[in-house]
């Protein structure tokens, strides 16, 4: 058993009074009965079944569909905390946003030797086809869904930037829809934030987004692998939520220069495309030839100005972990502020000295690739069998330029409820926000995600964590 | 709307009603077995030639028996048509088309899958067969009051409309032609004691044992039950009743969205054949040749629907 002292709890943080977050709630808690509360989890996994919010987990059977499991504690967040990230987050967006701006086209961070040319020129996520191309609105961070994590009363960190095609968004839906059925009672004794205004805010935002070609009211469609991917129920819940279509590629064609879906009436263009396909997978005339899951010839239509594709092409360079290492000199670059936010320590094994420190120190250090996601790939040192690390060794000295290593931080906790009452659980957070031309829209809340078994650091839903609804307060 | 979505709409219906109709077809042939055992084999036969699984059957079974042909029928996934298959695939074109369902629609199509899925896990014991297949039925009803209840009437609706009668077409007219001869009057002229038990199951198959009775004060001839099965406009699985409702679907859709199609030529001949054919014009030109007509013509309409509406490509 770990010592749970060491661990920040939001509930509780060591005390035996609850937080003020979270006084109300506790109140609350004390006066129901356990095992009605007990009953109210099990009444939420059948919603969720029937509802069919599940995910497909790979290499598994195609029709395994699972669900996320949800926990009934709500993790809040005070009205004054969430502020903080709020600014630390719109910040970072905007930074990132201008990377990516500058490394497409002039590349003046590279010029000032702030980060190493190297770094984007032998960089996978970064596409020369990006080179000099305009996105309409100057946006290519649509959608950023930023990993935080917290270690203290004031220590928030940013794990991860998610620029990419971030998902769980729908779960942050979900879940507080499920509580709203489950505890109206307590959305009445405690004022929170609603997060329902997600869909709304993101049709508006793609829409604000709308290339040159567009007449008229944006045409928004939502770009889906199909229906085997993971996350092909978020996919559709958005594209229904938004009430706009949700395509595959082969409804999509290049007709006159837009692309076209296919409809009962004929072709007809769409102007913002919310892909949730990967850039490999985008256009197989200009990335992998092999893909069926995308469009051939999007590529094209984009550069001239045709279709706007949400995020743009070539933002998974910000997600580089590597990348990620220099996040609070690129936010000084662009911003001139110091980042709002702090970064986990990061030791690049490119480099010789922090290689020999991290080989030195595998078991207390948690180990990713760069361009790793979902927690697969990755080493928690303090968790792993002698014959893992050994293993994990092995990887590490022959590409150690694939690899960053992170202190093992001491995730906060936040109570699940289990067969024996609250037990604490570690907990991260992964809010949302949306960009368009002229705002950072970010929703008072997120994911939660929450590692189920006791002691365990790793939340990813792959590797059987479960979620909670997120409360901020109003303030 | 996507070309995707209206085909996955389409089939989705397909499937459900598919799934109903064969709940309805082992019915008849289960209660066959009950009160006239002799006859059971054979019964079974022309059920499995209905659902036109009759070959697939042997190839997997052999010899006709009741136990194994319910299990085809209902359960093996092997059989595209069984209930579970046709559920799943509905489930499926469901998970396919759900940002044109109403969330009602899709719990209830979700919970029709889960609810079975459960259930036909494992064979089913002669005892329990009444209680599951009214569970099929009940679900199938479950999705289909959420859809009048909560879809728009738009053109999503037509195209769940159009799978749900087109399949509805098919099946009234594979029953009839499966037992054709049954209905034939030369057999009766004949007197032969072919029999009341034959024609119950026909009524029974398409659910419409007490509204014949209903209508005819019990007086079951087989002139009488061809004639309600195809030509009467207020029998809802009837042939002129469902193309009607095939009719007025495309006819919304044409309206809509201001095209006419080479199916709208198709289903006005075909309705036509409906509206102004009596009975006594069927018998003339020949049951068994009328159905394999009004089979074909059904076969090509559904295929020509598909076309004008861009299901595929």
């Amino acid at each position: 058993m770990n010592d749970q002292s060491r661990f920040f709890d939001e509930m509780y943080a060591g005390q035996s009074e609850a937080r003020a977050p979270y006084a109300s709630y506790a109140e609350w808690f004390d006066s129901e009965d356990l095992d009605d509360l007990r009953r109210k989890s099990t009444d939420a996994e059948t919603f969720f079944r029937r509802t069919g919010i599940t995910f497909n987990v790979y290499g598994q059977a195609e029709a395994e569909e699972r669900l996320i499991p949800f926990d009934i504690v709500p993790r809040i967040i005070s009205g004054r905390e969430w502020s903080k990230l709020t600014r630390g987050i719109e910040q970072r967006v905007r930074a990132i946003n201008a990377f990516l701006y500058d490394i497409y086209h002039r590349q003046e961070i590279l010029r000032a030797g702030r980060v190493p040319k190297e770094l984007i020129d032998r960089n996978e996520a970064f596409l020369p086809q990006m080179i000099g191309v305009e996105p309409p609105g100057g946006v290519y961070t649509h959608i950023v869904g930023t990993d935080l994590v917290r270690t203290g009363e004031d220590d928030f960190f940013v794990l991860e930037d998610n620029a990419r095609t971030p998902s769980g968004v729908s779960y942050m839906l979900e879940n507080r829809e499920t509580m709203l059925q489950m505890f109206p009672e307590l959305f009445s004794r405690i004022k929170v934030q609603p997060v329902g205004n997600y869909p709304t805010s993101l049709r508006r935002s793609l829409a604000a987004c709308a290339p040159t070609a567009c007449d008229g009211d944006p045409t928004v469609a939502v770009l889906t692998p199909g229906i085997h991917n993971s996350a092909y129920f978020e996919h559709a819940f958005l594209a229904d939520q938004m009430g706009v279509e949700l395509v595959e590629g082969h409804d999509l064609r290049v007709v006159d220069g837009r692309i076209a879906m296919r409809t009962t009436e004929g072709y007809k263009p769409i102007d913002v495309i919310y892909r949730r396909v990967d850039d490999d997978f985008l256009d197989p005339l200009n990335f992998n030839p092999d893909s069926m899951l995308g469009v051939p010839g999007i590529m094209d239509v984009y550069r001239a100005g045709g279709i706007t594709i949400a995020n743009a092409p070539g933002t998974g360079i910000s997600d580089d972990k590597a990348i990620y290492s220099y996040m609070p000199d690129i936010v000084e670059f662009y911003t001139g502020e110091k980042a709002i936010l702090q970064n986990v320590p990061t030791w690049r094994c490119s480099e010789k000295d922090s290689l020999k420190y991290v080989l030195d120190n595998l078991p207390e250090l948690v180990v990713k690739e760069v361009h790793g996601s979902g927690g697969y790939g990755m080493l928690v040192g303090p968790a792993a069998s002698k014959k893992e690390i050994a293993e994990f060794r092995k990887k590490l000295e022959a590409k150690p330029g694939n690899y960053i290593a992170q202190p093992t931080l001491a995730l906060s906790t936040c109570p699940i409820l289990t067969a024996k009452g609250l037990a604490p659980r570690h907990v991260d957070l992964r809010p949302f926000a949306l960009m368009s031309p002229d705002r950072i829209t970010l929703t008072p809340g997120g994911l939660t995600r929450v590692a189920l078994k006791a002691g365990s650091l790793v939340v990813n839903s792959s590797q059987g964590g479960g979620t909670k609804d997120t409360w901020v307060l109003e303030e | 709307m996507l070309g995707k979505t209206a085909g996955g709409l389409f089939w989705l219906f397909r499937y459900l009603e598919r799934s109903e109709n064969t709940a309805r077809l082992i019915e008849t042939g289960f209660r066959i077995a009950l009160t006239r055992p002799a006859g059971a084999d054979d019964e079974w036969q022309s059920v499995l030639q209905t659902a036109a699984v009759d070959q697939l059957y042997r190839a997997k079974h052999g010899d006709v028996d009741q136990a194994k042909a319910i299990d085809f029928l209902l359960r093996d996934t092997d059989n595209p048509s069984s209930v579970m298959s046709s559920i799943a695939a509905a489930r499926q074109n469901a998970r396919l088309t759900r940002t044109a369902l109403t969330r009602e629609v899709w719990e209830a199509i979700n919970e029709a899958y889960m609810a079975l899925k459960y259930t036909l896990a494992r064979p089913i014991a002669p005892k329990h067969l009444p209680e599951v297949l009214a569970t099929v039925r009940q679900h199938s009803g479950l999705v289909r009051g959420a859809m009048h209840g909560t879809m728009l009437r738009n053109d999503i609706f037509d195209f769940c409309r159009l799978g749900t009668f087109l399949e509805r077409a098919d099946n009234t007219a594979r029953i009839l032609d499966v037992k054709y001869y049954v209905l034939l009057p030369s057999v009766t002229q004949i007197g032969s004691s072919l029999d009341n038990v034959q024609w119950e199951t026909i009524l029974r198959a398409v659910a419409g044992s007490r509204a014949y009775r209903w209508l005819t004060q019990g007086e079951i001839t087989p002139r009488g039950i061809a004639d309600f099965l195809i030509f009467d406009g207020r029998m809802p699985r009837s042939l002129r009743f469902t193309v009607r409702k095939i009719a007025t679907n495309l006819a919304y859709l044409e309206e809509n969205y201001g095209q006419r199609h080479p199916c709208h030529d198709q289903i006005d001949i075909l309705a036509a054949q409906l509206r102004h054919g009596t009975i006594e014009d069927v018998f003339e030109e020949g049951l068994h040749e009328f159905l394999t007509d009004f089979l074909n013509n059904l076969g090509h309409l559904g295929g020509e629907i598909e076309r004008d509406y861009r299901f595929l490509g």
